[in-house]
């Protein structure tokens, strides 16, 4: 049980190893999950365009 | 061919005559700006002749830079800029014309007035006479670096900000040697490397940056 | 001999580039998570502890890789520009502009990691060391880039004004670095530079590259994934994007 906190602890400089490497692996998910959810609402956004169009030239 | 470089370069300083404000506004800007750092950080000589080149050359850097917005904008509105385009000469010979009108216009009289400016810092003379150099050497480069930030944001809205953010980064090297070479000289260690440094740059910035400037004018004036 | 060059010019064309860049970024991104997840077991489990920095070393898997990735985007996006405005090709300055954002991500990653690397082994959390200097100058002319995107309505403009300040940024990084760098020196007693003391044992290599492969290969993935994401935005009305099956499905 010992050997996982003396993980996290990380020999004294808990704060600055998981203080970086928790900031690069929150901004290395962060901007894929952004670039999906701006995916989906162009694609939202092109559906809204051609229904418009379709119902402008019906 | 040469003499479109002094066409433009009366007509610029006709101009600014005409409009003398401009001219004095960017010198009092220098002016308030070297003279608020005492009152910030206090009026106890040694310190004062320790920051003196770094103050001179901020300020100096951002008067050049408040000068910049206007380097292309009024001919770019009233349309001479498109003539300029459409000149047989080589654009970035209007162009090397148009800001060295610029640097007689804001960098000269910076220059000019710092030594008077380095009795507030009770610079010894060489020191001054270094930080004159210095500037005379520098304030070129800046205006020329300055002049691509200018010609990338012509017209754009809040373009005064945009020219600071694109061009500050750019005019990084000039700095650390303008201002080493003053501390260098005040320290002993003497400012022969720092000078010759400016002075490379000043030359490579007077060859590669009106090239940029024409294609960036071309770019945003179509 | 034309009909070669001629392919080589096909994927210059949005419509045929973007399922291409597709499946590249698909790829990308699981060669990504496969090294990601063996480099982050090799820098915790499997590189030893540093005799002189003991664990706080380990901060070099990710702060090394990240400023490597921010200059080598930087130098891409340059590239991009130029055969942009050379061959006049939209799809060259949709990829610059696809990079800014990662770009800009990867110098701040470069920087954070620095500076809480920084706080135990010099003391502060910010040194004027000429690296971290010149990283964070990196990091203001990736700002300018995407200020000067943002702020130009025109696509066509805004482009080629970005490529212009790509260039002018390119050639003036080593000047940026080599004055900074003689600005270190001249008050070396501001700051140690990130020595590294201790000579770098195998494995401790072996881990920073697969990391660095890893960031590299993530970078391609979001490049590739964001481009599409232009492609759309700039073609919305053109027939081939009515036609794609997650548009028209």
């Amino acid at each position: 049980m010992d050997s996982v906190k003396a993980f996290f602890h990380m020999g004294g400089y808990a704060l600055y190893v998981w203080g970086s490497f928790g900031v690069t692996a929150l901004l290395m998910v962060a901007e894929p999950v952004a670039l999906a959810r701006q995916r989906k609402a162009m694609i939202r956004r092109l559906r809204r365009l051609i229904r418009l169009e379709s119902e402008y030239s019906s | 061919m040469f003499d479109v470089f002094f066409a433009i370069l009366r007509r610029d300083l006709l101009l600014a005559m005409r409009r003398r404000t401009d001219v004095f506004t960017t010198l009092f800007f220098f002016v308030i700006v070297v003279s608020l750092f005492p009152l910030g950080i206090g009026p106890e000589l040694n310190t004062l002749r320790l920051i003196a080149p770094g103050v001179f050359w901020v300020a100096a850097l951002l008067a050049s830079m408040l000068a910049l917005e206007k380097l292309f904008l009024v001919d770019y509105q009233d349309g001479a800029l498109e003539q300029m385009l459409l000149a047989p000469q080589p654009l970035s010979l209007l162009v090397l014309g148009k800001v060295a009108a610029h640097w007689l216009i804001t960098g000269l009289p910076l220059v000019l007035l710092s030594p008077l400016l380095g009795l507030q810092y009770d610079l010894p003379g060489e020191t001054i006479e270094v930080l004159l150099l210095t500037l005379l050497l520098g304030t070129p480069a800046l205006s020329l670096i300055g002049s691509i930030g200018a010609a990338l944001t012509l017209g754009l809205r809040g373009g005064g900000v945009l020219v600071s953010l694109l061009v500050l980064p750019l005019y990084i090297p000039v700095l650390i040697f303008g201002a080493g070479a003053v501390e260098a000289q005040a320290s002993g260690l003497g400012g022969g490397g720092h000078l010759f440094m400016l002075g490379a740059m000043g030359l490579a910035a007077l060859v590669v940056a009106p090239l940029a400037t024409s294609a960036a004018l071309r770019v945003s004036a179509e | 001999m034309s009909s070669r060059i001629l392919n080589w010019f096909k994927f210059a064309s949005p419509a045929t580039f973007y399922p291409l860049a597709g499946t590249i970024g698909r790829a990308a991104a699981a060669v990504a998570v496969v090294l990601l997840a063996v480099g982050l077991y090799m820098s915790f489990f499997v590189a030893p502890t540093d005799y002189k920095q003991g664990e706080g070393y380990r901060i070099i898997f990710v702060h090394v890789p990240a400023a490597w990735m921010s200059m080598f985007i930087y130098v891409v996006m340059a590239f991009w520009a130029a055969t942009g405005l050379v061959f006049r090709t939209r799809l060259s300055f949709m990829m610059a502009r696809a990079l800014a954002p990662t770009g800009a991500l990867m110098t701040f990653i470069a920087l954070w990691t620095g500076a809480f690397w920084g706080k135990p082994m010099w003391g502060a959390w910010w040194v004027w060391d000429a690296r971290l200097t010149s990283e964070l100058i990196l990091f203001f002319l990736y700002v300018g880039y995407i200020a000067l995107q943002g702020a130009i309505p025109d696509v066509r403009r805004g482009d080629r004004a970005g490529a212009i300040l790509l260039l002018v940024g390119v050639v003036n990084i080593p000047i940026i670095y080599f004055s900074v760098k003689w600005w270190n020196t001249l008050h070396q007693g501001a700051s140690v530079s990130i020595t590294k003391g201790s000579s770098m044992a195998a494995v401790m290599l072996e881990t920073m590259l697969i990391m660095t492969f890893a960031f590299w290969a993530y970078a391609i993935a979001v490049a590739m994934a964001r481009v599409r994401l232009i492609i759309l935005e700039r073609e919305r009305d053109t027939r081939w994007v009515s036609e794609l099956p997650e548009v028209a499905g």
